[in-house]
């Protein structure tokens, strides 16, 4: 019989071309390749950054001179040859003094291209948006509205110069620069990212979000995001990231910081759509990411991701419940397909006594690709009372992928309740011949299937990321049925 | 309406229908009736489009239009449903969600534009009140930790929204208490019209009771070995299967 079969969705799918791959042509600066001292001199100084802050940065790439690459994670991949990356690539036609008129028409382009207009976004969306393009902040909106209720939302570069006190308190304290080998890396030549800075008591109007995107072949991009809220506060903060397709797989390692101070809550969500390499394998994004919040007395930080790109992903947003009452959540949702590799998960390191935390991750595996959970749920010995949920679900499609879960649990604390309860499930024939029977075709089918199971990290995200992510993962899935 | 001729399929190397032969008319109510492992669902399920199956001689059409090159989807979309005897479960996706989205999928097949949210809730709400559904039941999603009774309502009232040429319906009265049993049987009556025509498979002449059937067939390995009137399900009640077997090894 001529029939749609899955099998011909999967091949279809398969060769389905990444939605993003188109490469601006902007004339770039780019540094030399390869990194030394000098290189990470010339990346402070390029950025006009105060003495401290080029020490800062030193001292940095002198502990991580030292430190090797680590290799516990479930991946498999050949090493980058960190001398063969240009550390440094700011698209040439910005200028930070000129207003979002004076952009180059070419930049906008790109944006609407990613369904990012920034008037668009301005106008409809209420959403403030600082936007990285291969390292420099190009585009800050919305920064007058917030500056009347003393929000501070910039560039990295800008707040370094401008609030130098805060981020000289700030930065560093939950992701020490010798953490590890990607975040020691990124401290020492990290080019741009986002500063914000909640007062007390101020509960941020809208949804802040930076949309980042790795646009010169051959560099790397090291983001850097610091988010203090001080007491009282609260922020809901975006982050969506791009890359166009290319051959070679590019690196990106990004170090994002939270701080959530007494009484405060940050709500971070996260679209990674990182360029995942071609059906072959071949190319994609290296995403090795430190993501870490620290939560003070009655504070909340949620992590929320959806991980639909990069070849490979190394990424565990974790949270320090330092203080008493504070509560920590992870919502994740990883996808993987063809020859994808994530291992993501979280940590949760409850210090203060009464402190919560929920983990509730779904990883989705197609082709044949690898998607590991790895979580640690750590109870010191004087957090009395603290309680931690952790939910991972793995749903496979085919017979090529693969679904691992690794929790760790260490409890110094009788009191401690722990659950953890783990499924992994396989879309069955029947539930796409029960959809097909109803008229709903296979591919509609599996992505109904499959925002059902996403649906309780979906509902997590912010309305109108919401909807892109639901878009994302049905574009995924498109490409990643197997 | 639906005309089978000299069906013949198997799974696997095994044949299970052995030539199957079957008139049905617009406005007709066919009951098939048979013991264990006769080929009842087999059938449905090849009517449907199940491609576990391999049609291995004769055909199936609809209105003159032969389905066997017709991918599941598609025979949905020209009318043909199936009541599930064992429903499956779609965690996270609620029955409304589930029904939104198989009407607009059918009705973009058929080159209409989506039903508008308000007429949808409109539809929703009459045909769950033929059948008796709570609106919480609604937001629940699909056939997860329903009971046996609450599924086969549940496939009903799919029924209901999705208004087929054909209704297949496969043991629909298992698991069903009495009252489940009457409202079910109600709600199918109720869409029972002069333009659609319902297949019913079951067991047991309890349901027919309920739905009473115009014509009744015996399906016994493979083949249908008797056709008649209702009176035919009341003779089966009376008599069991085995006066069929009996009577067939002969």
């Amino acid at each position: 019989m001529s029939k749609y079969t899955e099998d011909d969705l999967k091949i279809e799918l398969e060769n389905k071309e990444y939605e993003y791959g188109f490469y601006t042509e902007l004339e770039s600066e780019t540094f030399p390749i390869g990194l030394n001292e000098d290189i990470v001199r010339a990346i402070s100084h390029k950025k006009g950054e105060p003495q401290w802050m080029t020490d800062w940065r030193l001292e940095a790439f002198r502990a991580w001179e030292q430190m090797t690459e680590p290799e516990w994670a479930n991946v498999h991949y050949t090493k980058p040859d960190f001398q063969a990356i240009s550390y440094y690539s700011a698209p040439k036609a910005v200028d930070p003094n000129k207003t979002l008129d004076d952009v180059d028409p070419e930049l906008l382009e790109m944006y609407k291209k990613l369904g990012i207009s920034v008037d668009e976004q301005k106008m409809m969306n209420n959403v403030a948006m600082d936007i990285v393009v291969d390292s420099v902040s190009v585009a800050t909106t919305f920064k007058k509205t917030l500056g009347e209720k003393g929000i501070i939302f910039m560039s990295i570069s800008e707040a370094i110069k401008e609030h130098p006190e805060l981020v000289r308190k700030y930065l560093g304290t939950v992701v020490p620069q010798k953490d590890n080998f990607y975040a020691a890396l990124n401290s020492a030549v990290f080019s741009d990212g986002s500063f914000c800075y909640i007062p007390k008591g101020v509960r941020c109007p809208m949804e802040l979000s930076t949309y980042f995107r790795i646009n010169q072949a051959g560099t790397g991009q090291f983001e850097r995001t610091l988010l203090v809220a001080d007491e009282g506060s609260y922020v809901s903060y975006l982050e969506g990231c791009t890359a166009p397709s290319r051959d070679e797989n590019q690196l990106h390692a990004a170090v994002v910081e939270l701080i959530a101070l007494d009484d405060a809550e940050i709500k971070y969500s996260t679209v990674q759509n990182w360029y995942p390499g071609n059906k072959e394998g071949k190319g994609g994004v290296f995403n090795f990411v430190t993501k870490r919040g620290i939560c003070e007395k009655n504070a909340k930080i949620s992590w929320t991701q959806v991980e639909t790109g990069s070849a490979i992903t190394w990424k565990y947003p974790s949270v320090i419940l330092k203080g008493d009452n504070s509560v920590g959540e992870f919502y994740s949702i990883a996808v993987t397909n063809n020859f994808q590799q994530a291992d993501t998960g979280t940590k949760m390191i409850h210090l203060g006594k009464n402190s919560k935390s929920t983990i509730i991750s779904k990883g989705i595996s197609a082709g044949r690709s690898q998607n590991s959970y790895r979580g640690l749920v750590q109870i010191s010995a004087r957090a009395d009372n603290a309680r931690n949920f952790s939910q991972c679900d793995s749903l496979l499609m085919g017979n090529n992928c693969g679904a691992h879960t690794f929790p760790y649990i260490e409890s110094k604390n009788p009191s401690a309740k722990i659950e953890h309860e783990a499924t992994t499930s396989k879309i069955g024939e029947d539930q796409v011949f029960y959809c097909n029977q109803r008229g709903i075709p296979t591919e509609k089918a599996i992505a109904l299937i499959v925002n059902g199971f996403s649906k309780e990290v979906l509902n997590k995200l912010p309305m109108e990321f919401a909807v892109e992510a639901q878009k994302l993962l049905e574009i995924s899935l498109e490409g990643s049925v197997g | 309406m639906l005309s089978i001729k000299n069906l013949h399929a198997s799974i696997g190397d095994k044949e299970i229908l052995k030539g199957i032969n079957l008139e049905v008319k617009a406005g007709e109510i066919h009951a098939i009736m048979g013991p264990n492992g006769a080929g009842k669902s087999t059938l449905a399920s090849i009517i449907a489009g199940n491609e576990n199956y391999e049609v291995t001689a004769g055909e199936i059409s609809l209105d003159g239009e032969d389905l066997s090159e017709l991918a599941p989807e598609e025979r949905a979309h020209k009318g043909v449903f199936l009541s599930f005897q064992y429903p499956v479960e779609i965690p996270g996706v609620s029955v409304t969600n589930f029904i939104r989205t198989a009407i607009n999928e059918t009705r973009k097949a058929n080159g209409l534009e989506e039903m508008p949210a308000k007429d949808m809730l409109k539809v929703i709400r009459e045909k769950s009140e033929l059948l008796e559904i709570d609106r919480k039941f609604l937001s629940r999603s699909l056939n997860e930790g329903f009971s046996g009774g609450e599924k086969k309502r549940n496939e009903i009232f799919q029924m209901a929204m999705l208004e087929p040429k054909l209704a297949i319906l496969d043991e629909t009265d298992s698991g069903l208490d009495i009252d489940a049993l009457r409202i079910v049987a109600n709600g199918v009556n109720k869409l029972k019209s002069d333009k659609n025509a319902i297949v019913v498979i079951t067991h047991y002449q309890r349901l027919l009771d309920y739905i009473v059937p115009d014509f009744v067939h015996v399906l016994y390995n493979g083949k249908i070995v008797k056709s008649g009137g209702k009176e035919l399900a009341h003779e089966l009640e009376e008599k069991g299967y085995d006066w069929i077997k009996q009577e067939q090894e002969a």
